[in-house]
């Protein structure tokens, strides 16, 4: 099923429900990624951030709405219907999910050999690449459990721009960091985004990061968007619930003042 | 105060399990279809089979041996010493071959292979299950089933049957160690297979470790798919394979048995 969908638009969330165990994650979720920016969504642990970004990423299937990557409606689509949207769209997991019984080469070539090149050479070329970007060259004999967590997202993230995607999901790319790494974490995503000139869509709940990356940002809350718009239009929404949440993040303080400010940035 | 819970009908119950059992059929059927689309498309993981055939049939060759080897050694043991009070010595190795065959040698294979495998089977993808690596491969445009279970598949359906004739010989071989000290002479012994054992009886036995390898991969890898919830669930998955396994193939033997041998 395609459709043209709005301008310069790389993601489209219209009007989602998900529902689990009788329950709903996600209640009228609508939103839309614009083709090269970073978008964020923050919110409390539970809230459904990564619920929904499984649905983006075609892991599971709302039970309403559509969709949209690109021009493409995914939401009805078959497994064997979704491979061609796959591949333009990299996840990169909140605990990396590399293959356990795989090299960290193997890891990053994994989806280049079954589908960009079955060449060595090149896929040895592309590897090392991906590696470079990311810092994490001259690992490529090692295993997965050989690496800490910070290395082991880099190497989740170059496994997910090995593929050439248009768009990358970060699901809490720095929980469980410690603060440099976590900020080596997001320079990475800010540099891959701006240099591959892809989409990323980041979920988490470290709101410092978010403000540090994103060029907007949404706020989900009990399975409901209640903010939406760039981190200064965020710092000066009403909305109690993201003020309650902006504040325990050391964003403002006495519900005006911008700790973090645009020259952190 | 405390409040008890509602009794439930045991009609609930059996609605349940009959539930349980229509799922449980139509994930194994799916899950065997899926394969099968897979490898008539040629798309399989030729290097990842190897690895499963190595896994799966190669390092099950001493526990096989030794098994099916104690098998047929018991089995003379009781059979030799009646058959030379009887008078007819010479059939013990006809008989210890001809249980070899048809049920020992399928049987312990597949006993042997469920407890080695379908648990690493169900552990291991379970595992990845939980670790999301499972949906990383959906991430990386990788189908579960052509990168998970068809290699398993393949490697069970090859190697089982090649397990079930090296039982099916050391089992032979084991009785002959016990019957010929017992009184039966070696020629006799060797005699008896050739008058009562014929090669339908040692094909349709293989058949059965084909039949036995489908069960083990299929079981164990619908359990490591269907895994939830952490390292609790990886556990009970894993008991769960082996003991889903284990009763399929008694069940499925005695089915098989009576279409390939009922009449004969």
């Amino acid at each position: 099923m395609t459709e043209q969908s709005g301008a310069q638009s790389a993601v489209r969330v219209v009007d989602v429900w998900y529902e689990v165990d009788s329950r709903w994650v996600l209640k009228g979720v609508s939103l839309e990624v614009r083709a090269g920016e970073i978008f964020a969504i923050m919110g409390p642990s539970g809230c459904g951030k990564t619920t929904l970004l499984k649905l983006v990423g075609g892991l599971i299937k709302p039970q309403r709405g559509e969709i949209w990557i690109g021009d493409v409606e995914i939401s009805r689509l078959s497994e064997t219907a979704l491979t061609p949207v796959r591949k333009q769209v990299g996840l990169v997991f909140q605990y990396a999910a590399l293959f356990d019984s795989l090299t960290v080469y193997d890891n990053v070539a994994f989806g280049v050999r079954r589908h960009i090149t079955r060449r060595e050479e090149e896929v040895a070329k592309i590897v090392r690449q991906r590696l470079e970007m990311v810092g994490m060259a001259g690992t490529e004999k090692l295993y997965p459990a050989q690496l800490s967590g910070g290395m082991q997202k880099r190497v989740g993230l170059a496994r997910a721009l090995a593929m050439n995607p248009r768009i990358v999901l970060y699901d809490e790319p720095t929980a469980g960091l410690d603060p440099i790494m976590a900020e080596t974490i997001d320079r990475l995503i800010v540099d891959t985004t701006r240099r591959l000139k892809v989409t990323s869509l980041v979920v988490s709940h470290d709101i410092i990061s978010v403000f540090h990356i994103a060029d907007r940002v949404a706020m989900l809350h009990e399975g409901q968007i209640v903010a939406c718009g760039s981190p200064e239009e965020l710092r000066a929404d009403t909305n109690p619930v993201v003020r309650r949440f902006l504040q325990a993040g050391g964003i403002i303080r006495d519900g005006q003042t911008a700790v973090i400010q645009e020259h952190d940035r | 105060m405390q409040t008890r819970a509602p009794l439930r009908h045991p009609v609930y119950g059996l609605a349940e399990q009959a539930t349980q059992l229509v799922l449980f059929v139509g994930d194994i059927g799916i899950l065997l279809a899926q394969a099968i689309g897979f490898v008539l498309r040629g798309r399989w993981e030729v290097r990842e089979t190897v690895v499963q055939m190595a896994l799966i049939g190669a390092q099950a060759v001493p526990m096989v041996v030794i098994t099916s080897g104690f098998t047929g050694a018991v089995l003379a043991l009781y059979s030799a010493k009646l058959m030379l009070e009887f008078g007819v010595g010479s059939l013990a190795g006809g008989a210890v071959a001809l249980a070899m065959a048809r049920e020992l040698g399928p049987v312990v294979t597949g006993v042997v292979v469920a407890a080695r495998s379908a648990s690493a089977i169900a552990a291991e993808i379970g595992s990845m299950k939980v670790t999301e690596q499972v949906d990383a491969l959906r991430a990386l445009a990788v189908p579960p089933v052509q990168y998970l279970v068809v290699p398993r598949l393949i490697a069970c359906l090859v190697m089982l049957p090649m397990l079930g004739l090296l039982a099916f010989v050391t089992g032979v071989f084991g009785g002959y160690a016990v019957a010929v000290p017992l009184g039966v002479s070696p020629t006799s012994y060797l005699m008896g297979i050739r008058d009562l054992v014929d090669t339908y009886d040692v094909f349709a036995g293989l058949l059965k470790t084909v039949v036995f390898g489908a069960i083990v991969a299929l079981v164990g890898c619908r359990a490591g798919l269907r895994t939830e919830g952490g390292a609790v669930g990886v556990g009970q998955a894993t008991t769960n394979s082996v003991v889903v396994t284990v009763l399929l193939i008694y069940v499925t033997n005695f089915v098989l048995a009576y279409l390939l041998f009922g009449g004969r």
